[in-house]
């Protein structure tokens, strides 16, 4: 497969470490009051879907880059590649 | 000065140098090696420290700025290794973390990679190597790759037939047996 | 006799005669013969035996999809079985054998099971040897491989050598045909980057077959100045001798290149084939189409070929199969080959033509409205049956026989993402379907545009639209209308083949239906049908109209099998290319690694890394003795061992601390400047992940070690946590592991050791560098040096780094000065042997199902603060009554053996699964002790010291009783590496 890498380009997936669904970004609020529950769902349970899916892909033969790429299971269609640091901003990960 | 004799990465008193055909291939031990990693909040500081030390712009993604005596290239965001001659900057680590201060962390990197010049037909000896589209790579180009599942810089520099190559020193001897036996494959 | 059917002209080099050997019989053959077209010439028709029956067989095809002619090419390491004759370019010296035939060609033993074939029939396995099922492994399997396959293997290693290559292009043309050579023309005259690739040594397809006119030229001529001008391109990469095997995703294409595949030897540091990894924007498939059959009694004897095939022999290679040949044919197509024939001075017997309106000749004899329905030879043709249109007979004599039913589109590689091919009605054949593979588009044969000039316009055009050029002009050309019936089978016939290989007849098919293993999946596994060497290349569309002939549905009803890669069959050496024995993986070298080498060091691979396992010295015939000479002289005195292989990672910015609070279970933020620490770090689901320590160099710089195992999975984890879990913290991350040479210097004399090469004012008194300090200073005059006081062995010990390419001197440095203390270098045994009696875990305990509990450091999980793995480390199953717990086990016996991986038993009662007390990890033997010592996990371990229990190895059928002892053996107050 080719990953188009957002700052480098097209690259080879051989390139790319994969760690599987990108929801492991939204890591639950430790302090919460059901926090084992959230853990135990965060580190447990994933969608499988046949189709599109959000998955994280580490660049570890190129810039050490972790990126979200949105990845169609069924057809390997890549439909957007994102870089995982901008996402976990967005999502406000950084408070 | 200290009493330590080094060795270069291929584990000689000299480097080494291989021949097939016109395509030279030489053991590089004479590069200082730094990274330079902006710290968050300083990054267009850090830029500007760069393109002073290289009177130019920071290289993008892919790129490398060729200059003497630092040079530098691109290795992640806001992250860039630093080049320069190690008998003049054995201590390149030391003096760009002065010069960056806060906006910056530097790590050394001289020893961390074995260095390899190839120069002369390189396209098809790097077409056995890694999946870089090597032949649309121009001078001041600079890809990280795979090669023979080791983790390496390419930077294609000037003129475009000579490609400076590092790869971990670790795995010199790996790296400089893929090389050599690419070279006498292809060429 | 000497090339007895070998005619003029041809694209042969005369001048070049080429020696060879077949079955032991040496024949002449020319620079550009393939073996088949060799052999052919020669006379010989028979190359072969089938696989099931043993019949004999000559070749069917003149190219890759060919079933029958599959030799033994070359001997010794070299072997290789199942080469198709039809595509290996003759070399002088080839040496060939023919293969499934004891005890020779001619006379084969095993061709009784053709006798036999009223058993043999499709299904034979599955009913035969349906019980009792325990004979399956001992008499049916065996009888079955030793009866089964075609070629053998040499038995030994590979002797050539495999690369792997990796081009990129914008267009990527698959075959050199009319439409491939167009298609690359216009991509290379608009400047674009261009690969074509052809499986033929030569390009230009069926067009260095047909005797026709292009652009006012022979075909042969025009395909030699568009070969030429393509040369003269510096943006286009001709490939010949280059398989396009599979389309994968992206535009990823694997192709194989026989490098030296037409050489007796490959030159001296080439490889035999390169696997191209061709990464393209646009594909066009210009795969020509595949000549099918027609089915009929007795279709497979030496000598039957496909008429198209006939005609290459002829036209291409001057050989002619026979003398006198006839052709069978339901198209026009038959008729160009009993004209090219005739025109090449070859007897036509006849050309019998199903069709009722067969063209006439003035040169040969047409049956029109005939068909053949038998044929008559015993290890090749030398009669056919026709059946005339008035219902009589007729015997025609000849040798061999060019058959041909039409043709079918080569639509293999537009399957390889499940892409379904299509019905087309007027064709009567599958086209390309819609659901091509991303960015490939299909022209010329392959679509079904079966004339020249369709070929020519639709690879410019194609090409022309898929880059968004100008397609370049298309020269006149020969465009008949190319109609083609559906006629698959003789009417009558039964012992008809319709996959020669795999020896499946009509009758197979029949019996598959009326055993109601309907659909084409299950008549592709009951008969085996397609399921060769070849994937049924020329045999899945007659079994396919069979099928649905009996059905009553139509084809395109009934369905077809799609394609996989590879196209053709792949050597395993080509897939492992470099990869082989020691360059599996690339070696890591320790900084230290030459001068190990010189002290004769036992080496251990350990990850990529080669480690010093052991030095022996003179004397020593035992490794035992050796590692206990290193362990003893290191807790008398002082050892160095090489630990550089520790991943090292460099934590710098403001909120370095705050990050290593969060991916270590126990607190960072407090550990002072100057300072180590030991961090447990855990997986998210609470087990522990990797131990190691973290050395604060500055308020904003730390230094980590993981274990070498683990290094680069850390690095991956810590970069996860900084990038997306905490992304605006400052945070920067580099792997430091192989930029600095790390020596620990372990034992009560390591102090006066270091002190002779450490520079001042280091002060290494215990008060000015006391246990688990850290400091940047200067060694040996000056050199830079990272100095650690830690201890993995238990004893006073540091750890001195100093740039990687000093490590060597340094490391001769301390063999100096340490002399008149009689250092020892140590291995990783020694290393392994003192953590134990130490105590400390190690991967052999870190094994991904222990927690910080388990090994004895559940208090260090900070409950003050949030980190990787806390909140579920606390969960209940992880924290019951009884855990294991980290232990020691000593024998209670000396002499006994304790062994890694033996479970720990009570002292009375069951030894059973259900009564498993817990299992050791890591055991050594002890100098100190005198005896083994082991690390175990046992329920409630730190409540059962002094116990005694049995340990038990099935494995081993060993037991032995132990006691339950601290994990501590060696100095459990610590006041060694404090001192």
């Amino acid at each position: 497969m080719i990953i188009n890498h957002p700052l480098l380009g097209p690259r080879d997936s051989a390139e790319f470490v994969y760690m599987g669904d990108a929801s492991l970004i939204e890591r639950p609020d430790p302090d919460a009051e059901d926090a084992a529950e959230l853990f135990h769902d965060y580190a447990y349970l994933r969608e499988n879907p046949a189709g599109e899916l959000r998955e994280l892909w580490f660049h570890e033969g190129g810039d050490r880059s972790w990126l979200v790429v949105t990845r169609n299971t069924v057809t390997h269609e890549i439909s957007k590649v994102e870089l995982a640091r901008d996402v976990a901003r967005n999502k406000g990960r950084s408070t | 000065m200290h009493e330590l004799t080094p060795i270069t990465a291929l584990g000689g008193a000299e480097p080494r140098f291989d021949t097939v055909g016109d395509t030279g291939l030489w053991e590089n031990p004479g590069l200082a090696l730094a990274s330079v990693h902006a710290r968050v909040g300083h990054e267009k500081a850090c830029r500007k420290h760069l393109a002073t030390l290289l009177e130019a712009d920071a290289p993008g993604p892919g790129k490398c700025h060729l200059h003497d005596p630092e040079a530098a290239f691109w290795m992640g965001p806001d992250q860039w290794m630093v080049g320069a001659p190690y008998d003049s900057h054995e201590d390149l680590a030391a003096q760009l973390s002065t010069r960056f201060g806060d906006t910056a962390s530097v790590t050394e990197q001289s020893d961390a990679w074995a260095v390899f010049d190839l120069k002369g037909d390189v396209v098809p000896v790097m077409e056995l190597l890694c999946p870089i589209n090597i032949r649309a790579m121009q001078t001041g180009d600079a890809q990280r790759t795979s090669i023979h599942h080791l983790g390496c810089f390419v930077l294609r520099r000037d003129p475009a037939s000579h490609l400076r190559i590092l790869g971990p020193r670790a795995s010199a001897t790996s790296l400089h047996h893929a090389l050599l036996t690419a070279m006498k494959a292809a060429l | 006799m000497s090339q007895i059917n070998r005619l003029n002209g041809g694209q042969i080099d005369r001048a070049r005669a080429l020696r060879f050997t077949f079955d032991g019989k040496s024949y002449a053959g020319h620079q550009g013969d393939t073996l088949a077209s060799a052999l052919l010439a020669n006379g010989v028709r028979l190359m072969g035996r089938s696989f099931k029956y043993h019949r004999p067989r000559g070749p069917l095809t003149a190219d890759s999809s060919e079933p029958n002619a599959l030799v033994e090419l070359r001997n010794g390491a070299r072997q290789e079985p199942n080469t198709r004759a039809t595509t290996i370019e003759l070399f002088d010296g080839l040496d060939a054998n023919s293969q499934n035939r004891w005890p020779s060609l001619k006379f084969d033993v095993m061709a009784v099971n053709d006798a036999a074939s009223n058993f043999l029939t499709a299904g034979f396995y599955y009913k035969t040897f349906m019980w009792p099922a325990a004979f399956w492994e001992k008499l049916y399997e065996p009888i079955i491989r030793k009866a089964a396959g075609l070629g053998s293997l040499s038995m030994t290693a590979d002797a050539d050598e495999y690369d792997k290559g990796f081009r990129h292009c914008d267009l990527l043309v698959i075959g050199a045909g009319p439409a491939g050579l167009m298609a690359a023309l216009t991509a290379g005259r608009a400047g674009k980057e261009v690969i074509l690739a052809d499986e033929d040594f030569a390009m230009g397809g069926r067009l260095l077959t047909e005797q026709e006119e292009v652009g006012g030229t022979s075909a042969l001529d025009w395909t030699v100045q568009m070969v030429a001008e393509l040369s003269s391109l510096p943006n286009v990469r001709l490939m010949p001798r280059t398989t396009v095997i599979g389309a994968f995703d992206h535009g990823i294409y694997g192709a194989v290149e026989r490098v030296s595949d037409h050489l007796a030897t490959p030159d001296a540091g080439k490889p035999r084939q390169i696997l191209w990894r061709i990464y393209s924007q646009h594909t066009l498939l210009c795969a020509g189409a595949l000549e099918r059959p027609i089915a009929f009694d007795h279709n497979d004897r030496p000598g039957v070929m496909l008429a198209s095939a006939m005609r290459s022999y002829v036209n291409r290679w001057a050989a002619t199969p026979a003398q006198k040949v006839a052709v069978f044919t339901s198209c026009d197509d038959g008729h160009r080959t009993a004209r090219d024939l005739n025109a090449a001075g070859v007897k036509i017997a006849a050309v019998v033509d199903t069709r009722a309106d067969a063209p006439s000749s003035m040169d040969y004899e047409v049956l029109a409205g005939a068909q053949v329905t038998q044929t008559k030879g015993r290890l090749g043709l030398t009669f056919a049956q026709v059946r005339l249109a008035d219902g009589s007979e007729r015997t025609l004599e000849c040798g061999a026989l060019g058959i041909t039913g039409g043709w079918n589109p080569n639509v293999h590689l537009t399957c390889h993402q499940r892409g379904r091919p299509a019905w087309d009605a007027d064709l009567n054949a599958f086209v390309p379907g819609q659901d091509l593979p991303p960015g490939m588009s299909v022209a010329g044969a392959a679509t079904g545009a079966f004339s020249t000039h369709a070929a020519l316009s639709q690879g410019a055009d194609s090409a022309a639209k898929a880059l968004g050029v100008k397609a370049a002009d298309v020269p006149e050309a020969q465009d008949a209308p190319t109609g083609q019936s559906a006629f698959w089978y003789v009417e009558g016939c039964s012992r008809a083949w319709l996959d020669q290989q795999n020896d499946v007849t009509v009758k197979d098919v029949k019996l598959s239906h009326q055993e109601g293993f309907r659909s084409v999946e299950h008549l592709k596994r009951y008969t085996t049908l397609g399921m060769a060497t070849d994937q049924g290349k020329t045999s899945n569309m007659g079994g396919l109209a069979i099928m649905a002939e009996l059905a009553g549905k139509a084809i395109p009803e009934v369905g077809t099998t799609i394609f996989r890669p590879p196209y053709t069959p792949t050597a395993i050496g080509t897939l492992a290319g470099r990869m082989r024995g020691m360059e599996f993986h690339p070696t890591r070298l320790t900084p230290s690694h030459f001068w190990a080498k010189e002290r004769g060091a036992v080496f251990v691979e350990v990850g990529n890394w080669l480690r010093a396992q052991w030095f022996p010295i003179e004397g020593e015939t035992h490794w035992r003795q050796s590692v206990d000479r290193e362990v003893s002289q290191t807790r008398a005195s002082v050892g160095v061992c090489d630990c550089t292989t520790l991943g090292k990672i460099d934590v710098q910015g403001v909120d370095a601390a705050t990050f290593l609070n969060k991916i270590y279970c126990n607190p960072f933020v407090k550990v002072p400047v100057g300072k180590v620490r030991y961090g447990l770090m855990l997986r998210e689901d609470g087990i522990a992940m990797d131990d190691g320590t973290a050395a604060r160099l500055a308020e904003d710089h730390f230094v980590v070690t993981t274990t070498t195992a683990n290094a680069g999975k850390v690095y991956q984890h810590m970069e996860f946590v900084r990038q997306c879990l905490m992304p605006d913290e400052d945070v920067q991350l580099i792997s430091t592991t192989e930029a600095w040479a790390q020596y620990a210097v372990a034992g009560p004399n390591s102090r006066a050791l270091l002190q002779k090469i450490v520079d001042a004012p280091t002060d290494l008194s215990n008060e000015g560098f006391p246990f688990m300090a850290c400091a940047n200073i200067t060694v040996c005059g000056g050199l830079r040096a990272r100095l650690f006081r830690i201890s993995f062995s238990g004893e006073l010990a540091y750890e001195i780094a100093v740039p990687a390419r000093y490590g060597d001197a340094l490391m001769r440095r301390l063999m100096d000065e340490g002399e008149e203390f009689g250092v020892v270098p140590y291995g990783t045994e020694a290393l392994g042997v003192m953590r134990i009696e130490k105590g400390h875990a190690a991967g052999n305990e870190l094994n991904g199902t222990t927690t910080a509990l388990n090994l004895g450091m559940g208090g260090m999980v900070s409950v003050k603060k949030d980190s990787i793995g806390s909140v579920l480390s606390r969960r209940d199953g992880l924290n019951e009554d009884g855990a294991l717990n980290l232990i020691g086990v000593k024998p209670v016996n000396a002499e006994d053996k304790i062994t890694a991986g033996g479970h720990l038993m009570n002292e009375t009662g069951p030894v059973d699964a259900s009564h498993d007390q817990g299992y050791v990890t890591s055991a050594a033997y002890s100098p100190e002790l005198g005896s083994m010592v082991g690390l175990a996990f046992l329920n409630s371990g730190k409540d059962r010291l002094g116990e005694r229990m049995r340990l038990v190895s099935p494995v081993t059928q060993s037991e032995v009783l132990v006691e339950v002892a601290s994990a501590h053996f060696v100095d459990p107050e610590g006041g060694r590496q404090r001192a």
